[in-house]
């Protein structure tokens, strides 16, 4: 009997202990929080516009809270019903960049991600709202993570000049796609089901599945040939889709784009890519063929 | 969803002071009951978001909103077909309001003396209530194609259909082309179905459905929800927006019981224009223009539905404008001119009135060719709304509105130039204690001043006196 009380007395002070720790710490990021909103990071500038955090305290809460929650640690009431999670702004690690894997984005790359919101989540497209609010949004969003304190945005990559497709670069990409294994996870036909593509998990240890290009979805971060591009370079951070700047070349990555768009379905972007993909007879991959 | 007419009244009149005592008393109580921190909620589940993404406060739509709506419910995304949602989930929303109220108006009561068979006297009623009931239920059957159907019915729970529409939106992908077929809300800047204050007068806009008095049209409400087809089309951020609606000339009443082969027009244009801090802000002009029957043939004395002839026009035409001054203040106003043929203006048209001999007793409805007196003119007068909303945040918004209507032409000569002016104030507020995309609760409370020049009953010297009406509320708006 006497043991039970001290087995059950230890449990309760574990637990109180626990949820004080837990109390205190959210008391401390929000103190923390407070103090960066003062704090010159907690800006934004895109192009003429200047973004001030305090201002986006009321968008904040009217637009985004529900989901990103108070502290923006993607805890809004809503996380539990939604799939992707909503993003956690106290890691400040963000999928859609025009900077290098690792780093943190621009201003630019949040504010365009606000307007347009990303497809194949729950984040709509925020562009009734006002520039100026977004850009409030943009700095408000910075607030939250102290990484934002300590380091500055990554210099965004430079995209050469899309070059003229031709056959030999869609073939060339091809290779491309075969030669990173992208069909590993990306499936051979682009399809989203290559034989990695039921163990993908994201940073946070929670299932993602790759890009199907074949139904039709717009790519994540933008439906330019631009913005295809920069995903294989900057890699979309948090998720195992990797930055490829090391290892291929500018060139290649262009190669890649007209491949990639040549399996999608017809749509306003890719009419020359299909129609080279058609006369060249285009199969799929075959992985287990020897490099060319 | 107005509450009630400004004639149901009880009998026995209360002190006003001790009222207003208790009606303060209680809100403060529910004041105090404040916690930490309202949409369809079919919608906001179904996507996951707060009631104040789409809502200045529930149902005044913010520019996210008036986009979201504009898109045929829809946010453009890939969660927007219904086969994204999970088997159980049913676009279904109810909403009821009980509320406790207090009217004061002018009334004709019988004195019960030889001399003066009746007088105007002023009686005040208090008590709860309860609102109608609302069912809202809307949503996509396949991406670009959507429905909204509202059953609603009066506090004794007699229903009809408030909306019942379906639409096909982005036709070849462009957002300049969808279609909406049905009975629906009037593509208005500042929508009546969407009206922040609920008492009987404060809980329409008047000048959507000002007419001269003794005016038999009845067609030109562009509050009420009309039955008929709409093309609209908008940008792609929903900056800029047009629409035209080909609608029946029946109010919005099924079975063309007021008269068949009569339309009429609805077109708005609006501009919204980025300003920077100040926020979206929206200019537009909007005309409503059409002709309706007035003459109905009849049988028996009974007029035949659908039988009306003789149809004449009238018009409504105005600016709208919505001003925001950053994210706590804005300012709606609704200007109107309006016309009505003289014909209207007579008292010809209305079949839907008993007195013009709808339930058997012939009226001048009833009697084709007959001729206007020589004299008669078309009605004309002009109209503002000026509505301020002040957002505390999105759980808490104070509202105060100024409408005036002035008759500028009298249809009968010699009438006194005044006679049914209106002047209408309302002030307000909505507090949500709690925000989530589940559910929307709002403590709401309101009061309005009512003025209509000439139309109040007979004195005892019998001249007619005007309407001042006041009307106080408080209660509970809920929707799930």
């Amino acid at each position: 009997m006497h043991k039970d009380l001290v087995k059950w007395s230890l449990l309760l002070s574990a637990v109180v202990a626990l949820c004080l720790s837990a109390a205190s710490y959210a008391q401390l990021t929000t103190y923390q929080q407070q103090e960066w909103l003062h704090s010159p990071a907690a800006s934004s500038h895109i192009g003429n516009l200047s973004g001030e955090a305090r201002a986006a305290a009321l968008p904040y809460r009217r637009y985004c809270v529900g989901c990103h929650g108070e502290l923006g640690d993607g805890n809004g009431e809503n996380m539990q019903w939604i799939n992707p999670k909503p993003r956690d702004f106290q890691l400040a690690i963000f999928k859609c960049r025009s900077t290098p894997t690792g780093t943190l984005p621009t201003d630019e790359d949040l504010f365009n991600t606000i307007g347009r919101g990303l497809d194949r989540s729950n984040m709509p497209s925020w562009n009734p709202l006002t520039k100026q609010e977004r850009a409030d949004l943009v700095a408000w969003i910075k607030h939250f993570s102290p990484r934002w304190q300590n380091e500055k945005a990554g210099t965004p990559i430079q995209i050469p000049p899309e070059p003229e497709i031709t056959p030999e670069r869609v073939k060339a990409g091809q290779e491309v796609f075969r030669k990173m294994e992208c069909w590993k996870c990306h499936g051979v036909q682009g399809m989203a089901n290559g034989p990695s593509s039921a163990t993908l998990t994201d940073d946070l240890g929670r299932p993602i599945s790759p890009f199907n290009f074949t139904d039709g979805s717009r790519p994540l971060c933008g439906n330019t040939d631009r913005d295809i591009y920069k995903i294989f370079m900057t890699g979309l951070d948090g998720t195992p889709m990797p930055s490829f700047a090391d290892n291929i070349k500018p060139d290649e990555a262009w190669d890649l784009v007209f491949y990639l768009r040549s399996l999608q379905p017809h749509n306003s972007f890719n009419a020359k890519e299909k129609e080279i993909a058609k006369q060249l007879g285009l199969k799929p991959v075959n992985p287990n063929a020897p490099a060319q | 969803m107005r509450m009630w007419a400004q004639s149901h009244l009880c009998q026995k009149p209360q002190r006003v002071s001790s009222v207003f005592a208790a009606a303060f008393a209680l809100v403060f109580l529910l004041l105090g009951a404040i916690q930490p921190a309202s949409a369809l909620p079919a919608f906001a589940r179904k996507y996951g978001l707060r009631c104040s993404a789409c809502h200045e406060s529930w149902p005044a739509l913010n520019n996210f909103g008036l986009k979201f709506r504009d898109n045929g419910y829809q946010l453009m995304n890939d969660r927007d077909a219904p086969i994204w949602q999970n088997p159980s989930y049913w676009p279904v929303t109810f909403r009821i309001t009980p509320i406790w109220h207090r009217v004061s108006s002018l009334q004709e009561v019988d004195t019960y003396s030889s001399g003066a068979p009746s007088t105007a006297q002023r009686i005040s009623s208090t008590g709860f209530d309860l609102s109608g009931l609302d069912f809202h239920t809307g949503g996509t059957l396949e991406k670009n194609v959507s429905f909204y159907v509202l059953p609603s019915s009066d506090p004794t729970a007699a229903f009809h259909f408030e909306t019942a529409m379906a639409r096909v939106d982005n036709i070849g992908n462009s957002p300049w082309l969808n279609i909406k077929l049905g009975k629906f809300e009037l593509n208005n800047l500042l929508s009546e179905k969407r009206i922040l204050t609920l008492t009987g007068n404060g809980g329409v806009y008047q000048t959507y459905h000002f007419s001269p008095v003794n005016d038999g049209n009845i067609y030109g409400q562009m509050g009420d929800n009309q039955l008929g087809v709409e093309y609209m089309g908008h940008s792609l951020d929903d900056r800029t927006r047009i629409s035209a609606a080909l609608l029946s000339s029946n109010d919005g009443n099924v079975g063309l019981l007021t008269g068949a082969n009569s339309y009429s027009g609805f077109f708005t244009f609006d501009e919204g224009i980025d300003t920077g801090k100040l926020g979206v802000d929206r200019l537009g002009v909007y005309a409503f223009v059409g002709e309706a029957a007035t003459f109905y043939r009849t049988s028996g004395g009974v007029p035949i539905p659908g039988s009306g002839i003789g149809n004449k026009g009238f018009s409504r035409v105005g600016f709208t404008g919505q001003f925001y001054f950053g994210p706590h203040f804005d300012v709606n106003v609704v200007t109107q001119h309006g016309e009505d043929n003289a014909y209207f203006g007579q008292g010809y048209g209305n079949a839907v009135n008993p007195s013009l001999g709808v339930i058997g007793t012939p009226g001048p409805n009833f009697v084709p060719g007959t001729m206007l007196p020589g004299s008669a003119w078309a009605p004309s007068w002009n109209g503002v709304t000026v509505e301020a909303r002040y957002v505390y945040s999105p759980q808490f918004i104070v509202l105060a509105r100024y409408e005036a209507e002035r008759m500028s032409q009298q249809a009968t000569p010699g009438t006194a130039s005044n006679l049914g002016n209106i002047t209408n104030y309302v002030i307000g507020y909505r507090y949500n204690p709690f925000m989530t995309s589940r559910a929307g609760f709002a403590y709401h409370g309101e009061f309005n001043l009512f003025h209509q020049d000439g139309t109040g009953p007979n004195n005892s010297a019998g001249n007619a006196t005007n309407i001042n009406t006041s009307e106080l509320l408080f209660g509970f708006d809920f929707d799930f």
